[in-house]
C-alpha cells in the first residue's frame, strides 16, 4: 500500500508534467469557486449596508410607505401614491403623545453645483425635526427651522461628502449652491455618518414640493418616545390614517420589518447565486472528469507498469483521485484568492466581506467535486488490466 | 533442493466464446536459484502468455505456480500484488519507464509498493543505479537516456528490491547488436552474483547464453 503524502507527492508530479492542462482544467472550478465567493462577499457587504443604514436611523422608528399589492407593479405603487403632508398631522393629532417626531420624507437625485463644482446628491425633504429621525450631527452652521419650512424658504443642510466635494475646506455656510437653475442657501453642515447618509442635501419638504414641482412623499418617517410599544403604535398609526387613506393606500412598518423583507430578497438572490456558483461547479467538474479519463488512457502503460512493480487496484485508483482533488482543490484556493482579491477591490464601494462559512463551502465544494468527478476516472484506472495496459501503446 | 519458481501443468485457455485458443498446455517447469534460463520460442508460441504468469500478472486456467515453496493459487490481487513486488522484477522489452521522470524517481518506484521505509528509498535506488553505472545520470528525465541506458534504468528498477527472481521479457529487442551486448552482460554479472534470470526470448542466439533453454511450440515445451 502507498502512503497518503506518497500519493500526493505522486499526484503533485504528474499534474506539473502538464501544467498547462492542468491550469485549464482547474479554471472550471476557480471560475465557480470565484462566484460563489466574490458575490457572498458582496452580498453580505450589500447587507452590511443596509443594516448600518438602518442602525443609525435609530431603533424605535415606525415608517409608512405606499402599499404594493402582491403582484403588482411597483412602479404603479409610486404613480398611486397618497401619502401627503396632511398625514403628518393626522399622526400628530391621534397619536402625537406618544411620539417624538414625525416627517414626510422626499427623496430625488439632483446635481447640485458651486462655482465649478458639481456634485450628484440625493435631495431629501423633510419637516425642520428630520434631522432627529436621521440622526444628524450639527458639523457647522445649523439645521433649517420651522419658519423655514412655513416659508418654503430656499435653504439647504448639507451632509459632509457633499461639503467636501464642492466647498472642499472652505466653510460653505452662508454661501449658495445651485440645483436646476435655483439658488439654496447653505445653513449647516453635518458630521460624517457613513455609506450614502453623506451624500444628502436635507432641505425642508415644503420647499422640495415648491421648487421641484413634486408631491410624492416617499415615505412618513415616525419617531416614537422611548418605552412606547412598537406594535401598539403601528396599529394605532394605521388607525389614524385610514381616516386620510384606505387601507390599501399605505403600509406601517418598523425597519425589522423592512430588514426581514431585504433578507428575504438577499435570500432570494443568495440562492440563484448559488445556483450558478452550482452549474458552474458542475461544468469544472465535467471538466476534471474529461481530462482525468484522457490522463488514464494515456497513461494506461504506466498503469500496467504500475501494477507489475507492485502496486494494487487501489492504489492506483487512490492515485487517479488524489490527482483529481488536487486538481479541484488547486482550483478552490485559487478561486478563494481571486474572490478575496476581488473583495479587496470593491471595499472602496461597499463593505465587502467574505464570511467564514463561504471559505468552509467553497473549500468544501471543490474536495467533494474532484471526488465525485474524479470517481469514475479513478475506477476505469484501476480496473486495467495489467497486461493489456503494458502492451498500451 | 526446491525450485524456487515451479510451473506446474500449467494451462492457459482463452474463451472467444465459440471457440477456445489453447496458448499454454500443461507447462511444466522448474527453476532454481541462481539459475539463467532461456524462454524460447517464435510467435504465438505462448511465450509471453508463460512469462506473464510466471511473472503472477495473469493466472492459469489450470495448474499452479509454486514461488519459494508458497502456492500462489488462490492468493488475493493485493497478496499476489505484493509477492510481484518483493520476490520479481520485470525488464521489458520497451523498458517501460514513467516518461519525464528522473532516473532515481524511475528507480525508486518499486520500493513506493514495498515495506521498505521511504528514508532508505533514495539510498537503496542510487546503490542500484550505481550498479549499472548510471550514477551521474541521477537526475536525468528519461526522455533524455539512450535505449542502452534506459534499459539499465530498468535493470536498476527490477533488482531495487532484491527479488529472487529477474524476469526479462526481450530485454534486448529495442537495443543494436552491441548494446543488447552490453545488457546481457548485465544480466551475466547479475547471475554470476546468484540472481535467478528468466530471459524470454525469440532470438536463438541470445538464449544461447543461457545455462539452459526451455523452447516452447503452440503452447507446450517441445524441449
Amino acid at each position: 500500500m502507498i502512503y497518503i503524502p506518497e500519493t500526493l507527492k505522486s499526484a503533485f508530479s504528474a499534474l506539473a508534467l502538464n501544467k498547462l492542462r492542468t491550469f485549464l482544467t482547474m479554471l472550471g472550478v476557480i471560475i465557480g469557486v470565484f462566484s460563489v465567493v466574490a458575490l457572498v462577499a458582496v452580498v453580505q457587504g450589500f447587507q452590511n449596508y443596509i443594516t448600518d443604514q438602518f442602525d443609525a436611523l435609530g431603533s424605535n422608528l415606525v415608517l409608512v410607505t405606499p402599499k404594493i399589492q402582491e403582484g403588482q407593479d411597483p412602479s404603479r405603487s409610486f404613480m398611486d401614491n397618497k401619502l401627503s403632508v396632511k398625514n403628518v398631522d393626522t399622526i400628530k393629532l391621534y397619536v402625537g403623545d406618544k411620539i417624538l417626531v414625525v416627517t414626510p420624507s422626499i427623496r430625488i437625485a439632483k446635481t447640485a453645483e458651486y462655482k465649478s463644482n458639481t456634485y450628484s446628491a440625493t435631495v431629501v425633504g423633510g419637516n425642520h425635526q428630520s434631522y432627529e429621525i436621521y440622526g444628524l450631527e450639527i458639523d457647522t452652521g445649523s439645521y433649517y427651522t420651522k419658519t423655514d419650512d412655513a416659508k418654503k424658504a430656499n435653504v439647504a443642510f448639507i451632509s459632509s461628502d457633499v461639503k467636501e466635494e464642492l466647498f472642499g475646506d472652505r466653510n460653505p455656510v452662508g454661501e449658495k449652491i445651485k440645483i436646476e437653475n435655483t439658488d439654496f442657501e447653505v445653513l449647516g453642515v453635518a458630521k460624517p455618518k457613513g455609506g450614502n447618509f453623506d451624500d444628502r442635501i436635507f432641505m425642508p419638504d415644503s420647499t422640495v414640493e415648491a421648487v421641484f414641482n413634486t408631491e410624492v412623499i416617499s415615505s412618513l418617517a415616525v419617531k416614537a418616545k422611548d418605552g412606547q410599544d412598537l406594535e401598539e403604535l403601528m396599529r394605532e398609526i394605521k388607525l389614524a390614517l385610514l381616516r386620510d387613506m384606505r387601507a390599501d393606500d399605505f403600509s406601517v412598518v418598523t425597519q425589522k420589518d423592512i430588514l426581514s423583507s431585504i433578507d428575504q430578497i438577499l435570500g432570494v438572490l443568495s440562492s440563484a447565486l448559488a445556483a450558478v456558483a452550482g452549474i458552474s461547479l458542475l461544468v469544472g467538474g465535467i471538466g476534471i472528469m474529461n481530462i482525468m479519463l484522457v490522463s488514464v488512457t494515456e497513461r494506461t502503460q504506466e498503469i500496467g507498469l504500475r501494477k507489475a512493480l507492485g502496486a494494487t487496484s487501489k492504489d492506483i485508483g487512490r492515485q487517479f483521485l488524489a490527482e483529481s482533488i488536487v486538481i479541484s482543490l488547486g482550483g478552490g484556493i485559487v478561486g478563494l484568492l481571486l474572490g478575496y482579491l476581488a473583495t479587496l477591490a470593491v471595499q472602496s464601494f461597499i463593505n465587502a466581506t467574505i464570511p467564514w462559512w463561504a471559505v468552509a463551502v467553497a473549500m468544501g465544494f471543490s474536495i467533494f467535486v474532484g471526488i465525485v468527478f474524479g470517481t469514475y476516472p479513478a475506477l476505469s484506472a484501476s480496473k486495467k488490466d495489467p497486461i493489456e495496459a503494458l502492451r498500451f501503446e | 533442493m526446491t525450485p524456487v519458481l515451479q510451473a506446474q501443468n500449467v494451462s492457459k485457455i482463452y474463451d472467444m466464446g465459440t471457440t477456445k485458443i489453447e496458448a499454454l498446455l500443461g507447462v511444466d517447469i522448474e527453476i532454481y536459484k541462481g539459475e539463467f534460463v532461456a524462454i524460447v520460442g517464435k510467435s504465438g508460441s505462448g511465450k509471453s502468455t508463460l512469462m506473464h504468469i510466471l511473472g503472477l500478472l495473469d493466472t492459469p486456467t489450470e495448474g499452479e505456480i509454486i514461488l519459494n515453496g508458497v502456492n500462489t493459487k488462490g492468493m488475493t490481487e493485493k497478496q499476489l500484488a505484493q509477492v510481484r513486488n518483493n520476490e520479481i522484477g520485470f525488464v521489458f522489452q520497451s523498458f517501460n519507464l514513467l516518461q519525464r521522470t528522473t532516473v532515481l524517481d524511475n528507480v525508486i518506484l518499486p520500493l513506493k509498493y514495498s515495506k521498505v521505509p521511504s528514508t532508505e528509498w533514495v539510498k537503496k535506488a542510487k546503490e542500484m543505479i550505481a550498479i549499472v553505472g548510471l550514477q551521474d545520470r541521477l537526475k536525468n528525465k528519461s526522455n533524455e537516456l539512450s535505449g542502452g541506458q534506459k534499459q539499465r534504468v530498468a535493470i536498476a528498477r527490477a533488482m531495487v528490491n532484491d527479488p529472487s527472481i529477474i524476469l526479462a521479457d526481450e530485454p534486448t529487442g529495442n537495443l543494436d547488436s552491441k548494446t543488447g551486448d552490453e545488457i546481457i552482460s548485465n544480466f551475466q554479472k547479475l547471475n554470476s552474483q546468484g540472481k535467478t534470470i528468466i530471459l524470454v526470448t525469440h532470438d536463438d542466439d541470445l538464449a544461447k547464453i543461457a545455462q539452459r533453454k526451455i523452447v516452447l511450440k503452440d503452447g507446450s515445451i517441445v524441449k
